[in-house]
């Protein structure tokens, strides 16, 4: 059986009291109770506080590019599909710089879990507006105050995500729950996480967000009526729903893939001599 | 010697790229060398498009200017083109359609639309029948045109009905054509070469090389890389993603190659900025990958269809800091084939990026070539652990600091350790630092591997004269018309040779060096407009050109360009 200390890690650079440790107890939580050994477990992330998750526990790693975590985790699922897969980045991350390849991969339903920190700020460079920053949000570089935010769950709805939900960093045991079914989910499952940024974000505080988030019932709220879903994914104010929004199970790219029904690609041989039947065709 | 031109002129959408293609293959089929290459514009239908064919019974290495044959499809093909035609030249034209045509005895109408519908039915065929009649011209043997139509167009009715139609068109020039036309192609017995494109040649050395994965967003002139792949999937064990741009492609194929799979993306100079960044990350990382920067002419947009080899400087200082990497640029078919299974193996075995530079012209091209002997291909993975290996280690570090610079490498799951790895300066074990010692000891590391990489890198062509008077030096898809040049100026009487690299990073410095310290003027034959390896040679070797036979107008430099801008040189 694994442990929690299987998943021990290296000393974090996170500040005190960042909502980051609440996400990063809730991913070890969720690996622990699904007993998925740290080998079998690909992390790859970004760059932003969030990015540094990974180095914080154990797992194969991949730090990648700002904004760039879905090319590399997806094709690593594609490569080998046994692999599990977690993408890991911030809002900054991927829905600003990555903001293409997160409508892509939801589209293309690729079988990965990908964590968004979504802080509403950017941390690293100390306290830019984010895409998620709300509407009139005053830093150093939006002194007029930031445009309306993007409703990250809402575009990936409007994609077809197949799993599209979130969760709370101060919540760690139903947003452990959360990155369990992500990973238990066959195609692209989409966590967005509430993250309290205690040094750079003074609005959206532990506190804040404690008096508006609920917990959606999955006894009175359907998650596969996408209408419903959508009125959901767009509820910001004085009450902000968690859990899952819509879930929508349809193939995912590796199902649809030739060349993997023959098992992973990084098991297949490699033998020039198949080529010479196509050589033929040349001549 | 036999030497036969022809050209296919008309607008795209007429099928001047199908009816080359069939040109081509015909004469292939019959024993000839082929070098054929194409021209187009930047549009579905309309333009001016042309196709040229050279059947030789020497090797063809380039285009060759004077047309023999013209096929032309429309009157613009007439008055582009018929400057270009030899003394004994033949315009086929179809008459019925093309009016007001200068005189010229070298126009010969053939009611091409006429013998379409009769034949075939299908006024689509024109340019069928344009090809029959064009072989007939030259005798050639009827059957090989049949049997090459029936398997481009299958046995079926379509086949059947195009074979009428190119029996038609030879038909009617056999019955109409009394002049004399000086070039015969009697079949030369050896129709077993293979005739193929500089891209297809890459995409079966990508094949040949265990390539599993490829990403790769459509760009003119690489896309048909990934077109030839996509559909090999199943026999071959190959995913091939459109993804939504470069940059997802370049980090979709550093993430397939961290998990295990020889990985592959092609584009062109527009595609290869959006990557910068991404070559960058496999540098630091050293995740093993192979990109294909096939060249067009720039900047920007610049003249997509068109070729350029302008972009060599970029590649090899495309992205920020300092990192190991392979610069290729294959001069032929053959050279595209084997330098890309060199790609996957130096990049393997250096766990760094390799770039293979290839342009429009040997993208597109075709050529014939002796079949492949895949025996000769070897598979080198480098430092690549077994789970047994790793197991012994006890305690794996992706980034162990290494006399070679290569540290030992595993794959996640499939060897058991843990593999990771950081886009930030990071430990041997692969974790994120900042202090200033792991940092050079790291960059020392991965620098390191450049000497091993530079032992493998081959020594440039020579070719010619002993004792030069005159050293042309060039990298690429030049090399045909260089060497031909090279034959036609010591025909002559005066001695001249050729140095040209096709593996040119890091730099051959003492090879080169070697192979120039006796010339007495070098001139730089490339195709862009600053002489980019002569700027290269100077800066490694310290020696200068004394000249420079430059084009950058989006069109190849062929072997007469090179005779004519020779003489201004010399003079």
């Amino acid at each position: 059986m694994v442990k929690i200390a299987d998943y021990a890690g290296g000393p974090s650079a996170w500040c005190p009291g960042c909502g980051n440790f609440g996400i990063l107890i809730a991913v070890k939580r969720a690996l622990v109770e699904l007993d998925i050994e740290p080998y079998r477990v690909l992390m790859v992330s970004g760059i932003g506080q969030a990015g540094k998750l990974p180095h914080y526990t154990k797992g194969n790693i991949l730090n990648v590019l700002h904004g760039r975590t879905l090319p590399p985790a997806t094709a690593a699922k594609i490569v080998n599909p046994e692999l599990v897969v977690i993408a890991i980045g911030g809002d900054g991350d991927g829905y600003g710089e990555g903001g293409n390849h997160f409508l892509h991969a939801l589209r293309r339903n690729h079988d990965v879990t990908y964590l968004v920190h979504n802080n509403q700020v950017y941390g690293l460079t100390k306290g830019q507006a984010s895409p998620t920053s709300d509407q009139g949000f005053v830093t150093k570089t939006t002194p007029q105050g930031a445009s309306t935010p993007v409703y990250p769950l809402a575009l990936a709805i409007a994609d077809e995500g197949s799993f599209v939900a979130r969760g709370f960093a101060g919540d760690s045991e139903h947003l452990a729950g959360l990155i369990k079914a992500g990973i238990q989910h066959k195609g692209f499952a989409l966590i967005d996480i509430l993250q309290p940024c205690v040094t750079f974000n003074h609005k959206n505080t532990y506190a804040w967000y404690r008096e508006r988030v609920y917990k959606l019932d999955e006894s009175n709220y359907d998650p596969t009526n996408k209408i419903a879903a959508f009125e959901k994914a767009q509820e910001w104010g004085d009450k902000i729903p968690i859990g899952i929004i819509y879930r929508k199970p349809r193939a995912t790219f590796e199902e649809r893939m030739p060349a993997l029904s023959k098992g992973p690609l990084v098991r297949q041989k490699i033998d020039p001599t198949q080529v010479e039947k196509l050589l033929k065709d040349f001549i | 010697m036999v030497n036969i031109n022809f050209m296919i002129g008309g607008e795209a959408g007429q099928g001047v790229q199908s009816a080359g293609h069939v040109l081509s293959k015909v004469l292939a089929r019959g024993g000839y060398h082929v070098f054929a290459d194409q021209d187009y514009e930047s549009r579905v239908r309309g333009g001016h498009s042309f196709f040229r064919v050279r059947a030789s019974d020497a090797e063809a290495r380039a285009i060759s200017e004077p047309v023999d044959v013209l096929i032309a499809m429309d009157k613009e093909s007439i008055d582009l083109h018929q400057k270009e035609m030899t003394k004994q030249g033949i315009i086929i034209f179809d008459g019925d359609k093309i009016k007001d045509t200068a005189k010229s005895k070298s126009l010969f109408s053939v009611p091409l639309e006429r013998i379409a519908l009769e034949s075939g039915k299908n006024k689509l065929m024109v340019n069928t029948v344009a090809l029959g009649a064009a072989l007939a011209l030259a005798s050639y043997d009827k059957q090989i045109l049949s049997n090459v139509i029936l398997e481009y167009f299958g046995a079926g009715e379509v086949g059947k009905e195009n074979v009428a139609a190119i029996t038609a068109g030879y038909d009617y020039v056999k019955a109409n054509f009394k002049n004399e036309f000086s070039h015969k192609l009697t079949p030369l017995g050896n129709g077993k070469r293979m005739l193929l494109s500089g891209n297809e040649a890459i995409a079966l050395g990508a094949l040949a090389a265990g390539c599993k994965f490829m990403a790769a967003y459509p760009m003119t002139p690489a896309t048909s890389i990934m077109e030839y792949l996509a559909n090999k999937g199943k026999d071959l064990g190959i995913v091939v993603v459109q993804p939504e741009d470069e940059i997802a492609a370049i980090n979709m194929i550093i993430g397939a190659s961290f998990a295990g799979v020889r990985s592959l993306t092609a584009t062109s100079g527009g595609g290869f900025c959006l990557m910068v960044e991404g070559l960058g990350l496999a540098g630091m990382t050293e995740t093993p990958i192979v990109v294909v920067l096939a060249q067009r002419a720039g900047p920007a947009i610049g003249l997509p269809t068109r070729t350029e080899q302008a972009d060599l400087e970029f590649a090899i200082h495309t992205s920020h800091g300092e990192f190991p990497r392979a610069v290729l640029a294959p001069a032929t078919v053959e050279d595209a084939f084997w330098l890309t299974v060199k790609a996957f193996n130096l990049a393997e075995k250096y766990q760094t990026p390799v770039i293979l530079i290839t342009d429009q012209y040997l993208a597109s091209s075709y050529a014939t070539a002796d079949k492949f002997d895949l025996s000769q291909v070897t598979i080198d993975r480098g430092l690549l652990l077994s789970r047994e290996e790793l197991a012994k280690l006890g305690e794996y570090k992706r980034h162990q600091v290494t006399e070679s610079g290569i540290s030992p490498r595993a794959i996640p799951l499939e060897g058991g350790a843990l593999v990771v790895t950081d886009s930030d300066e990071h430990n041997e074990e692969g974790h994120l630092i900042e202090d200033a010692e792991t940092r050079t000891a790291q960059m020392l590391k991965r620098l390191r591997k450049m000497e091993g990489l530079r032992k493998d890198i081959a020594e440039p062509r020579v070719y010619g004269a002993a004792q030069p008077e005159i050293t042309l030096l060039g990298w690429g898809s030049t090399y045909g018309a260089m060497r031909e040049a090279v034959d036609l100026v010591m025909k002559d009487g005066l001695a001249i040779n050729l140095v040209h690299l096709s593996e040119i990073w890091p730099f051959p410095v003492e090879a080169a060096a070697r192979d120039l310290q006796e010339a007495k003027k070098i001139i730089a034959v490339e195709n862009n407009a600053t002489a980019q390896l002569a700027h290269l040679l100077r800066a490694e070797t310290g020696y200068q050109v004394t000249g420079k036979i430059l084009k950058f107008d989006g069109r190849p430099i062929s072997p007469a360009y090179i005779l004519k801008q020779l003489k201004q040189e010399v003079r």
